[in-house]
Parts: structure tokens; sequence; C-alpha cells
């Protein structure tokens, strides 16, 4: 299986801070779907930030799809929804233009073209918001406008989904369907999904391969060998 | 009024500056930088008085100052982490101080500084005209070339940056602009009240707007009928046109605010 995402032996500490991260060792092959938990402070975030190429490793090194990942050069494969409290416009956006935001990963300037059109129209038809198209984000429930962000992460056609705690502030209904979704998108595009949370929750049911880290990788395994202790991964010991 | 030469003057400039203000402003407020235009003017006024001080056209020296002010506080912004408001008062204060020192030294604390400070219908020439629609066509070229690229780092910075769009020199592109319309607009509205055309139209419009390009299109249309309505009043009423085009911006805003709590009770 070819590697969308390595670490060897990498080493993350902020400027003047303490370690987040100590030699860890992880490979994620391509159409991989994972799930990577831990404690809040335990560097799951900071884990895909490295992978993303948003930060780059005080030691060791970090490849995505065989790059470098900081200097990686296909990013218009990356899908990525940040942490909600990062998301945000002031503007009345609908579905549909958040959709199109993303598309602006594969073309940033000048007009869309149809191929543009028909890929936004079918990230909103894959996360079942077509109906809801033309309605404002503000008008939406939580599940909704997680929905939206997805939508826009898929239309630019991603190889690699990234989600960063996408489960924060919505409910155990919308966290059910939201794992449904990724399970069902994963299935249909076989796209290679990192899903990083503080807690496991619903997602535990769908995905390959759970990943704890606690500033170094406590677990990486399936879903069914994880020691029935650490179901709640903010009790993850080293 | 439209018979005298200085009124068709201040229409047509203040109708470009009227769209350009809050096409420009609507990326600011998205980025939660409503201030920056402050932070931009009151450099610009640093760039009139060296204007004084030099001889040279205090239009063009305002523009090379705003220009100049843009790229500090993006730069303080985006790579040395200063937070967004610190960036602005560094910059805000250091402009206005420079520009009282400058302008003393120039001997020129008149009555002609303020036609900079708070606009004037009376000191637009054909060649500020010129000026005024090439700068202003530049921008709006600028704007509608990245539109999507501008719209998708206001939505998610982050995101945008993952997916390999060229951030900062988005972020960058967007100070230029506001740099670009504080000079463009100094003669119409004033360096200290521009940035309330470049805000208040775009919060006005997003009280009632249902879509980005419904606020878009109603910023400006507030924006260009906040203009012209100012420029009316400041002719008939013998006003600084500067605060009677804000103050119609302020009345449409409070008017979308009626409109909104209308429209939440039904």
């Amino acid at each position: 299986m070819p590697v969308a995402v390595e670490f060897e032996h990498v080493d993350f500490a902020y400027l003047h801070g303490q370690p987040v991260l100590q030699d860890v060792e992880l490979r994620i092959g391509s159409g991989e779907f994972v799930a990577i938990a831990g404690p809040n402070g335990g560097g799951k975030t900071t884990l895909l930030r490295l992978a993303l190429g948003l930060e780059r490793p005080t030691d060791g090194s970090v490849r995505l799809f065989g790059e470098p990942a900081h200097r990686f050069s296909n990013r218009a494969v990356l899908g990525y929804l940040a942490q909600r409290t990062h998301l945000g416009v002031q503007a009345p956006a609908t579905v549909r233009e958040i959709v199109a935001a993303g598309r602006a990963a594969r073309r940033p300037f000048g007009r869309l073209r149809a191929e543009d059109r028909s890929a936004i129209d079918e990230a909103i038809e894959r996360v079942g918001l077509a109906e809801l198209a033309r309605r404002p984000l503000t008008r939406l429930s939580g599940g909704q406008q997680q929905r939206a962000f997805i939508a826009k992460a898929l239309a630019a056609e991603p190889q690699l989904l990234a989600l960063d705690e996408p489960t924060t502030g919505v409910d155990v209904a919308a966290q059910e369907a939201l794992a449904e979704l990724l399970e069902r998108l994963h299935g249909e595009l076989g796209v290679t999904i990192l899903y990083v949370s503080h807690e496991f929750g619903a997602i535990e049911r769908v995905v390959q391969r759970l990943v704890l880290v606690r500033e170094r990788i406590v677990f990486d395994g399936a879903p069914d060998a994880l020691p029935a202790l650490w179901h709640d991964p903010s009790h993850a010991h080293a | 009024m439209l018979d005298l030469e200085f009124m068709r003057l201040a229409f047509a400039a203040g109708a470009v500056v009227g769209l350009v203000a809050p096409v420009v402003g609507f990326f600011l407020v998205q980025r939660q930088m409503s201030l920056i235009g402050d932070g931009i003017g009151h450099v610009a006024f640093a760039g009139v008085a060296a204007g004084y001080l030099l001889g040279v056209s205090p239009v063009w020296t305002a523009l090379a100052a705003a220009i100049l002010g843009a790229v500090v506080i993006e730069w303080l912004r985006a790579y040395r982490r200063t937070a967004g408001d610190q960036a602005l008062a560094l910059v805000f204060y250091t402009g206005i101080a420079g520009g009282v020192v400058l302008i003393s030294a120039a001997g020129a604390l008149n009555a002609n500084l303020f036609t900079y400070l708070f606009g004037s219908i009376l000191t637009v020439t054909r060649r500020d005209l010129l000026t005024i629609v090439l700068l202003g066509s530049a921008a709006l070229a600028l704007v509608a070339v990245s539109l999507r690229a501008l719209l998708a780092v206001s939505i998610d910075e982050e995101g945008a940056r993952v997916a390999g769009l060229p951030v900062p020199v988005l972020n960058g592109v967007v100070s230029l602009l506001a740099a670009l319309t504080v000079g463009i607009s100094m003669r119409i509205v004033g360096i200290l009240l521009i940035a309330a055309l470049m805000v208040l139209p775009v919060i006005a419009a997003q009280r009632v707007a249902w879509s980005l390009r419904s606020a878009m299109a109603l910023s400006v249309a507030i924006g260009l009928a906040s203009v012209l309505a100012g420029l009316t009043v400041s002719y008939y009423g013998n006003l600084p046109p500067g605060g009677s085009i804000v103050l119609t911006a302020t009345g449409f805003f409070l008017v979308a605010s009626v409109l909104e709590l209308a429209r939440g009770r039904v």
C-alpha cells in the first residue's frame, strides 16, 4: 500500500516550550481511515499539523505522499476541516458559497468552469445538503454546518481528508451521523481520512485503525485490539 | 448643483470611491480587521505632512505612506506574530505622531490641511479624477480576479493555507487594496473618515443580506448611496463631505438594524 503520511523519529516542541511530541513513528497508508485521539495537550492536533506541513518537526522527518510535508507541492489534494472555533465568516455565506470556496484549491483565480461547478454540486450532494445549498450557514444546525464544511473540503476532490475535532459542539445524534457520513465517503471515494478527536465516540465503530497519542504514540492498532481501559483516551497512559 | 464642474468632478470621484471602498472593506470585515483603514489613514496623514514638507503633491506621498503602513501592519501581523490590534495600534499612533511633527515642521497647520483630514468637494481636479478612476479600476480588477481565493482565506485561513493558496500574498493584496482605497478616497471623505466608508456599508449590508454575493452587492449599493447623498447634503448644507457621507452610512446601518430586528420577529 502506498504511504500517505510517514513520521520518522519525530520530536516537536514549540519555541522555548515543553516537548509536545517525542520519537513519533507512524505510517499511514493511502486510503486508510485513521482516528487519532488523546487527552487535551497530548499532541494530537500538533501531530495533524505536522502531517499537513503546517509545522516543522524539531527533529526527525514528516513525509506526505513521499515529499517533505512542509514542502509538499500538490496541496490541492489535501482537504482540511479545522477546529470549528477557527472557522468563521461574518457575512451570511450560503452552503454553496462555502463549498465553492473549497474549490479555490483547484482554481483560485478567474471564473469557475463547468467541471468546477460540477465538483461543487457533487460535494454538496454527497453530504446530503443539496436542498439546503442556497441557505445561509447561520440558519443551519451545528451538524449541518459541519457537513457543509466537509463538502467544502471535498470540493477540491482531495486524496487526504484531515478533520480536527469535528465533533466539538455538536450533539450525539450529529456525531453518529458524521461517523456514518465519513464511513460512506471513505467507501465511495477511497480517500485517506485522518480524524483527530479527544474522544473516540461513534467514530470508533467505523475507522480501520486507532492511534492514541500522549506525547508519544501509546497505542496503534485496530479498534477491537484497544484495551478496554483506553476507550476513553483521556485515560491513556504511557 | 450639477451645473458646477467641481460638483460633477466630486460626484464622479465619489461614485468610484463609493464603489471601491465597500468592496475592499468587505474583506477587512470578514478578517475582523475593520480598523485597518483607520491605521492606514493615520499613516497617510503622515504622508500628507511629508508632501507639504517636501513640496511634493500630498496625494502621492499619502498614497506611498498608506502602502508602507499597510505592508508594515501585515508584516507585524503575519511574521512577527503581533496580535492584529497591537500591530494596528503601533502603526496608528506612529502615523498620527509622525504626521503632527512633520506638519508642524512644514508650517502647514492651516485650513488646507482640513481638506485632507475631512474631505472637500471643492478640491477634486480633473487630474485627481483620472487618478481615482485608474487606481479604483485597478483595485476592482484585482478583486475580480482573486475573488474566490480572497473569500477562501476569509472563510478559513488555515484551510486555505493547507490547500496551498498563497495566503500571505492574498493578505498582502487586501492590505494593499486598503491602502489604495485610502489614497483615492481622501479627497472626498478625508483621511480620518475613510475607514468608516469601508466598514459601515458592509456591516449594514450583512444585517439584511442572505448570501455573500448579496452582502457584497448591498454593501456597494449602500456605499454608493451614502457618498452621493452625503455629497448632496454637503453641498446644500455647506458641510464637510466626509462627515455627511459617514453619517448617511450610519443612517443606513440603523435602518438595516431595524429591518433585521423586524425580520427576526416575523
